[in-house]
């Protein structure tokens, strides 16, 4: 009857939470589909206590430790470090469905645990223990406390071919003879761990949006395969939905790098071929030529990337947005799908910093109207706005689409110095007729202009 | 039987998942991902079953370790999306 119950439950918060990600289709109503999800995922929690709790302090010890880390990291997070914080969340997400599987074989007796449930249990260890330790990795080049650049070695895929066949065999081994005791199982879980490193240390820092995505979807898939080890059908409604949502971040991430997936997850990206060396003459601009022609323009567009979130220049960025918009001046903000280390990173910036999301554009809406502008201010963007994407066919990144803010009248590179982007490709666009160098920190260059603008 | 209908479950929410994700616009991606992360803490519904059973000590601790794990998930991944998602203004509201 309980059991009923339950399962009726959580049809209510399947609804729920496809509800709230179809409110997430719209920045009006997105937060509010938040709200209902999490209401969703309440009601579900409550059944399944009500259903299985027999002995209760192990659960609400775990959920109170659990709760005091989730409030105070989701507290505390400075909004440029959410790749950071949703990294880490991608490997707890994985580890929950480990410890799941794992412990779903101390729950029947060993002879009661069919072929196909020791499958789904292998499963869950594997997508598990893999989601965790290659989020912990991507965390730790993320903040950079590994060296971020890809590290490859020779050797390394003969390495991680024999990994996946020595996890074939266990997986194999153990489910003939599923039992907690069994030795294939704990040499499944230090295989599935090892697999997490080994796929993402040859990842390089560029290419974390797509790691982050394909992490996301996976700590889904795992949470769907625990599903099936103790036939749940709520963790495999919603565990599918956050696989298919990280499968389609994934894919647009690497839409937006001109890349296939296997690409980015085994080149090592920088040790391909290099692109022809640039040369030309570089124009730098003072902080006052910039305003005057600032003063001047009547469109202007900005183009965020990483270098702003490290230079953390969006607040004086939307000030001077404001300053520009009171002198009648067109403002908007083109965001390429790959700037910064997360989809959708930049966006989040500019909201912290109040910019209202009407004139947060992407890619593809800026493009067609960027002859048009009078002055693109890059900031702290340098491969999303290369040219050689375009241009030249033995550059690393040709085919990548870009904003080409080349094509608008002017552009000005706000840059620390000459050195080159992630990629290690050289950019044309710095030696552009109509491009002009502000040299310096971006928020110190910003700052500049707009206290000219008060005077 | 009960494999074959989990696994028909599976499917559905699977297409029902691409066609709602692909419609989230671009600016909207990294509390998509956060709130991913919250709906991925459901894990814990399966995780009281190991950490709320009576027979078997090496079950609760898993299973408490699951718990706690989930719960992060599920508590800092839904209140870190609504922090991010309260800072999205439109420009009326902006302007006031």
């Amino acid at each position: 009857m309980i059991d009923l119950a339950a399962n009726f439950a959580y049809i209510l918060s399947a609804g729920l939470f496809i509800y709230g990600l179809k409110m997430l289709g719209s920045p009006a109503t997105a937060r509010k589909g938040n709200m209902l999800s999490s209401i969703g995922m309440l009601i579900a929690v409550v059944a399944a206590l009500a259903s299985d709790g027999t002995t209760f302090e192990f659960i609400i010890g775990g959920m109170i430790i659990g709760a005091a880390i989730g409030l105070l990291a989701a507290r505390l997070v400075a909004m440029t470090s959410m790749p950071e914080m949703v990294a880490l969340f991608n490997g707890s997400g994985g580890g929950a469905s480990l410890l799941v599987g794992w412990a779903t074989l101390y729950l029947s007796p060993d002879s009661s645990i069919g072929g196909f449930t020791a499958f789904t249990i292998a499963l869950a260890i594997l997508i598990g223990g893999l989601t965790s330790t290659g989020s912990l990795i991507a965390y730790g080049k993320l903040s950079e406390k590994l060296n971020s650049a890809a590290f490859v070695f020779s050797g390394q895929r003969f390495l991680n071919s024999l990994l996946l066949l020595a996890i074939i065999v266990c997986t194999y081994l153990f489910c003939m003879d599923p039992s907690p005791n069994s030795i294939y199982l704990y040499g499944l879980l230090g295989l599935a761990l090892l697999l997490g490193v080994m796929a993402v240390i040859p990842i390089g820092g560029a290419d974390m949006p797509v790691v982050i995505s394909l992490l996301n979807s996976y700590s889904g898939i795992a949470a769907c395969a625990a599903g099936f080890a103790i036939n749940n059908n709520i963790l495999i409604v919603a565990g599918s939905l956050v696989g298919a949502s990280g499968i389609i971040l994934t894919n647009i991430m690497c839409k937006a790098m001109n890349r296939s997936l296997a690409n980015v997850l085994f080149s090592g990206f920088g040790a391909a071929k290099s692109g022809k060396a640039v040369e030309g003459e570089v124009n730098p601009v003072s902080v006052e030529d910039a305003y005057y022609i600032l003063e001047a323009a009547s469109n202007v567009c900005f183009v965020p990337g990483y270098g702003m979130a490290v230079a953390q220049a969006q607040h004086v960025v939307k000030e001077l947005g404001q300053i520009l918009e009171a002198n009648g001046c067109e403002v908007s903000y083109a965001i390429h799908p790959v700037a910064g280390r997360m989809p959708g990173h930049m966006n989040v910036l500019l909201a912290e910093a109040d910019v209202p999301y009407e004139q947060l554009v992407e890619m593809d809406d800026i493009n067609p109207r960027i002859e048009n502008v009078d002055v693109a201010i890059v900031i702290g963007a340098n491969d999303v706005v290369n040219p050689s994407a375009r241009e030249d066919e033995d550059s690393p990144i040709y085919g990548m689409p870009i904003i080409n803010v080349d094509q608008a009248r002017t552009v000005f590179v706000l840059k620390r110095s000459m050195a080159s982007g992630f990629s290690g490709v050289d950019n044309p666009l710095f030696f552009g007729e109509n491009t002009r160098m502000l040299f310096g920190d971006a928020k110190e260059s910003i700052s500049g202009v707009i206290s000219e603008f008060g005077s | 039987m009960e494999t074959v209908f989990l696994t028909f479950i599976l499917v559905l929410a699977v297409f029902l998942g691409f066609e709602l994700i692909s419609k989230v616009p671009a600016t909207l991606h990294t509390p998509l991902m956060s709130g991913a992360n919250a709906i991925s803490g459901i894990t814990l519904a399966g995780a009281f079953l190991a950490a709320g059973s009576t027979d078997n000590d090496m079950a609760n601790w898993l299973g408490a370790a699951a718990v706690t794990f989930a719960t992060i998930n599920v508590v800092g991944g839904y209140l870190v999306t609504d922090r991010m998602l309260s800072m999205f203004k439109s420009k009326r509201s902006a302007a006031k």
